[in-house]
């Protein structure tokens, strides 16, 4: 279990996109008025309908991005973020086709892309200190703590505004747990979220395929080595066959005669 | 001064000219500009044409050539081995023109070697991706002997044809590997994947699909050289292969039938959408027209109605891996995916390419064995006798 998270409580937050300016300023990215999820923009607040919904990684317990990706780009950290290293990566965008929340976003236009996303403010974290976007937020719509004490936050909040609080912790369960969980007053895909997600970590699907190959190789193997072996006795055997029932033929033609 | 002779311009030649001259004007696009500027792709849809056609297309294609060495070495029919030389060729040609393709598609091509040395076992790209590394090498060695034999280099044919089961051995294991994680590649997707394609047999039903279509492609191919190099057709053999195609299609059959069942796809089949019009075009020309027509003898026996039935598979296989590339993944992304008309240059490129150098090597190398009457007595002399029989023999 991962140390760190971020809990999201949308009934709080009111669309002041200090967070997108401050995780830009940490990125260098340049400040849009788009407010979606793109290779500039690590950190987005959706509109729906009024409804403020803050975006970023949610730093998966069991990632996809990081079981699909053929050279181990992507990497679940100890403290819990995601994290990606482009110097690894040959840009075959698995990550992106898989992941379930659609957050790997790609640099279509330069000549050495980077899939970008959120990194939970790795090295921030690293000297003690807490993500940009949670510190630039002044509704405390994003709070940074130990997973453990922030579940146990949503659950007294829950407990406590039964009328406010649609009664699940997005994250706990889904794909296996991530480090950023949201709290709102309706189901999640309802605000943006697909609908469907699994409660299984999704690299589940591919661990049952892949799990039978090392034993298939040695089955395989054999099997072909064994089929090589029979059939070319049996042809052994059929030319030999032959070559007898020719010496038969011309033994009775020699007896005729 | 002396003229220049200007070359005759076919037809044919002319649409090559035109793709070459489209396909390197994309090249330099796509290597000076990016992605972005040559393809449709975007965030909400990373895999295109590219992957679709070039990758998942290409490589099961390429299966002929796996499908024939088994046949020749492993099963010991040794009368197949006329048309093994040119489909080794198809085959080697089609993974170095797979490999060629994932250099445009790829972010970072200079990259491409990194699964050598940076692992991921978890990975079903990792797997795919040391296999087709593997089993390209594998086609490299089995292609080489034609060379050695031009080159009169008798002491590395010979080292090759020592180690040939162990080789064969080895390309059938990849290629059932590999094949097959091509539809693994999107077991991790099941909420994306349009119903009517996401099942967990999916690497059962790519690896079917690919033992079906490499003996089309090898008698396509065997067709098209036939009126290229004005040679004869090994009709009787490729009208047994055509038995394997058939027989495929027909596991694959039980099992997408079995998949509609267990979920419950007939809702989903049985509307008038998109999707359900793609299913049906891709299920019926790709799998239960072919399985009618080759299970015919006399289709089978007839050189146009073989060329028809087995180019009608490879339209339906072709549509398959399209679909769940592409069709399977509209609706989940709302994209409105269609490749630019840049990406289908390069892909057209590729082709031609790949067609270009199949002709050259062709003509240069000993791919097509010289004598047909001389080849027709030695397979005689070898001709296996059915299992049934030889235990007639015995009792």
């Amino acid at each position: 279990m991962s140390k760190y998270g971020i809990l999201i409580d949308i009934t709080r937050c009111i669309g002041c996109y200090a967070c997108e300016e401050a995780c830009a300023q940490r990125w260098g990215n340049p400040v849009t008025e788009t407010h979606q999820l793109s290779s500039i923009q690590n950190t987005a607040v959706e509109d729906h309908d009024g409804i403020y919904v803050p975006r970023l990684c949610m730093h998966c317990e069991k990632p996809t991005c990081a079981s699909v990706c053929p050279v181990g780009a992507f990497q679940k950290t100890k403290l819990g973020p995601v994290i990606y290293d482009p110097s690894k990566c040959l840009g075959c965008r698995y990550c992106m086709q898989a992941c379930p929340f659609n957050i790997p976003k790609y640099q279509w236009n330069k000549t050495n892309p980077k899939v970008t996303k959120c990194d939970m403010c790795y090295d921030r974290i690293k000297n003690g200190e807490v993500p940009a976007c949670v510190e630039a937020c002044p509704a405390e719509a994003r709070v940074f703590g130990i997973k453990e004490e922030l579940i146990e936050e949503a659950n007294r909040r829950i407990k406590e505004n039964p009328e406010t609080y649609y009664p699940h912790i997005f994250g706990l369960k889904e794909v296996g747990g991530t480090s950023v969980l949201y709290l709102a007053d309706r189901p999640l895909h309802k605000l943006g979220f697909k609908a469907g997600i699994p409660e299984i970590p999704l690299s589940h699907f591919t661990e049952q395929i892949m799990s039978k190959i090392p034993n298939y190789i040695f089955w395989g193997g054999t099997l072909l080595f064994g089929i090589w072996w029979i059939t070319k006795r049996r042809d052994e055997v059929q030319r030999l066959q032959r070559k007898l029932k020719e010496m038969e033929e011309s033994n009775k033609k020699g007896d005729e005669k | 001064m002396k003229r220049i002779k200007i070359p005759k311009l076919t037809f044919w030649g002319a649409v090559f000219w035109i793709i070459i001259v489209l396909g390197v004007y994309s090249t330099i696009v796509r290597f000076t500009k990016g992605l972005g500027a040559v393809t449709n792709l975007s965030d909400k849809f990373p895999w295109g044409l590219w992957i679709g056609f070039d990758v998942l297309c290409g490589v099961g294609l390429a299966a002929g050539g796996f499908v024939v060495a088994a046949a020749v070495y492993i099963f010991n029919l040794e009368e197949y081995k006329s048309i093994l030389p040119s489909a080794i060729l198809t085959a080697f040609l089609g993974y170095l023109l797979v490999i060629f393709a994932l250099l445009y598609d790829l972010g970072k091509p200079w990259n491409i070697w990194h699964p050598i040395i940076m692992w991921n076992p978890e990975s079903v790209m990792f797997e795919v991706a040391w296999c087709v590394m593997l089993y390209t090498t594998v086609l490299a060695l089995e292609f080489s002997p034609m060379l050695f034999q031009k080159l009169r280099l008798e002491t590395p044919r010979k080292i090759i044809k020592s180690i040939t089961i162990p080789l064969v051995v080895a390309g059938v294991i990849l290629s059932t590997l590999h094949q097959s994680s091509l539809g693994s590649l999107y077991l991790i997707v099941p909420e994306k994947l349009y119903p009517i394609w996401y099942s967990s047999n999916l690497p059962y039903l790519f690896f079917l699909s690919a033992v079906a279509v490499g003996p089309a492609m090898v008698t396509i191919e065997s067709y098209l050289s036939s009126r290229a190099f004005r040679r004869e057709i090994e009709l009787h053999i490729l009208s047994k292969l055509a038995k394997v195609t058939a027989v495929a299609l027909m596991v694959y059959f039980v099992l997408k039938v079995e998949d509609i069942v267990n979920y419950k796809l007939f809702p989903y089949i049985f509307t008038f959408n998109y999707e359900a019009i793609l299913f049906w075009l891709e299920f019926v020309i790709g799998v239960i027209v072919p399985i009618i027509l080759l299970v015919n003898p006399k289709i089978r026996a007839s050189k146009k109605g073989l060329f028809v039935a087995q180019f009608i598979t490879v339209l339906g296989f072709i549509l398959n891996r399209l679909n769940v590339s592409i069709t399977a993944l509209e609706n989940y992304t709302q994209a409105g995916y269609f490749p630019k008309w840049t990406e289908i240059s390069i892909t057209l490129f590729l082709v031609a390419l790949g067609f270009a150098a199949f002709r050259f090597i062709a003509k240069n190398l000993p791919v097509f064995p010289p004598e047909i009457e001389k080849r027709k007595s030695l397979s005689e002399g070898f001709e296996v006798i059915p299992v049934t029989e030889v235990f007639k023999e015995q009792n």
